[in-house]
């Protein structure tokens, strides 16, 4: 897969820490599965987290901590694990694997919802702050304007869309923060699908932003 | 705001010699390893949960179940591809957001031994060492970099929080993350 966009440092050391919302670690977790430069990078990561472990000051568990687990470790409860099968072939080659579980179906069969005409939605209900959700954009149209009051990523499942910061194509990876302001266009021949993950309401400006707000509540 | 966060105490470089100690309990299955690496880590994972939210009861529990999923994962452990303490960090990090979840989602598991071939050998062999580094680098770091990785990983902080937290706007947040973690990627590449 040739991937031209990746997740900021800030996102991978925040995914590392897991600090993330659940929402948003899904689509790291989409992003990363099929990139291997964002893969090392987050290796980095994590070695922050390890090396931060060994900074820490310990703290001591209740006495009879490690005699409570030593005698687990002859029983069912301490049995060494099996290596785990390698992961299924994806089943469908528009949904990464991580994503998978939580569609259960391939993009067409998803109960779509209309949000204005051109633009359908699926919201994956996770709950939390944000919201996670695919948006289904007809070729040549336009999410209204918008900026952010967190952070919104979004990842490319299929089609492609052109914004201020350039053209994303299925495996790219939109990371924005709050600085930054657009409106992505749909500009291949087919419908650009698209996971979005946000920890904040978007902010929508002018006219047609504000009338769609109360339906996307991006 | 300011949060005032005892950054680091003085502490040794992280040591390669439990990595051997975990590798080794991998083969043999000694309960003295075992008891030597429960006794080094179990109460950093523990301050790490604590750090996160946790009661300390809660985190003891957690923290001796953290400890049991390395006796009974350790065969799977490969110094060449992760540091103990990375590998110890992922698998309590790991566990206590299924523990906070109860949710579907899989952490990435980036060093599983997969049954099948390793379509990537080469991938992890340097990463080993990166800990170690890191360690030392680390403490190098200007504080207001070193804060805002610390209450990444060791508050469990969102960006948004961190920025609420110390009262600077999320994109100095986020930039100082980066130059933060250029800052030590560069430290360890100048050091090798
Ligand atoms: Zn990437």
């Amino acid at each position: 897969m040739n991937i031209r966009h990746h997740l900021d440092d800030a996102t991978l050391l925040a995914f590392a820490a897991g600090s993330l919302s659940e929402g948003m670690s899904l689509l790291v977790a989409s992003h990363i599965d099929r990139c291997t430069d964002c893969q090392t990078r987050l290796q980095q990561a994590e070695a922050v987290g390890g090396a931060l472990l060994e900074e820490l000051a310990p703290v001591a568990l209740a006495p009879g901590a490690l005699e409570q687990v030593l005698a687990l470790l002859d029983t069912d409860a301490g049995k060494p694990e099996a290596r785990p099968a390698a992961p299924a072939p994806v089943q469908y080659a528009d949904i990464p694997a991580p994503l998978a579980p939580y569609l259960k179906k391939s993009l067409d069969e998803l109960d779509w919802r209309t949000l204005v005409p051109g633009v359908r939605q699926f919201d994956l209900r996770l709950g939390g702050p944000g919201a996670t959700r695919l948006l289904r954009i007809a070729p040549g149209l336009s999410v209204p304007h918008h900026g952010h009051r967190g952070n919104e990523m979004t990842l490319i499942l299929r089609g492609s869309y052109s914004d201020e910061l350039g053209r994303f194509q299925a495996g790219d990876v939109a990371d924005l923060d709050e600085q930054i302001s657009h409106q992505p266009i749909s500009d291949s021949g087919e419908d650009c699908i698209c996971l979005i993950a946000t920890d904040a309401p978007l902010r929508f400006s002018g006219l047609m932003g504000r009338l769609v707000q109360p339906f996307i509540g991006l | 705001m300011a949060t005032v966060i005892p950054l680091f105490r003085k502490a040794p470089p992280v040591k390669e010699e439990w990595s051997a100690c975990l590798a080794a309990l991998g083969q043999t299955r000694d309960r003295a390893d075992y008891a030597r690496l429960f006794e080094h880590f179990a109460p950093r994972v523990k301050a790490y949960l604590v750090r996160l939210g946790m009661t300390p009861a809660n985190a003891d529990e957690l923290a001796q179940e953290a400890l049991l999923s390395v006796w009974r994962k350790a065969h799977m452990f490969d110094p060449a591809k992760a540091n103990a303490s990375t590998w110890i960090f992922r698998l309590a990090r790991n566990l206590c957001i299924d523990r906070m979840r109860r949710e579907k989602l899989q952490f990435y598991d980036i060093d599983i031994d997969y049954d099948a071939p390793d379509p990537d050998e080469r991938h992890g062999g340097e990463q080993a060492i990166l800990a170690t580094r890191m360690a030392e680098s680390i403490r190098a770091l200007p504080e207001a970099q070193a804060q805002v990785l610390y209450l990444s990983y060791y508050e469990g902080r969102s960006h948004s929080e961190i920025a609420q937290a110390i009262g600077i706007p999320l994109g100095s947040v986020k930039s100082r993350l980066r130059l933060g973690f250029d800052k030590l990627k560069q430290l360890w590449g100048e050091s090798s």
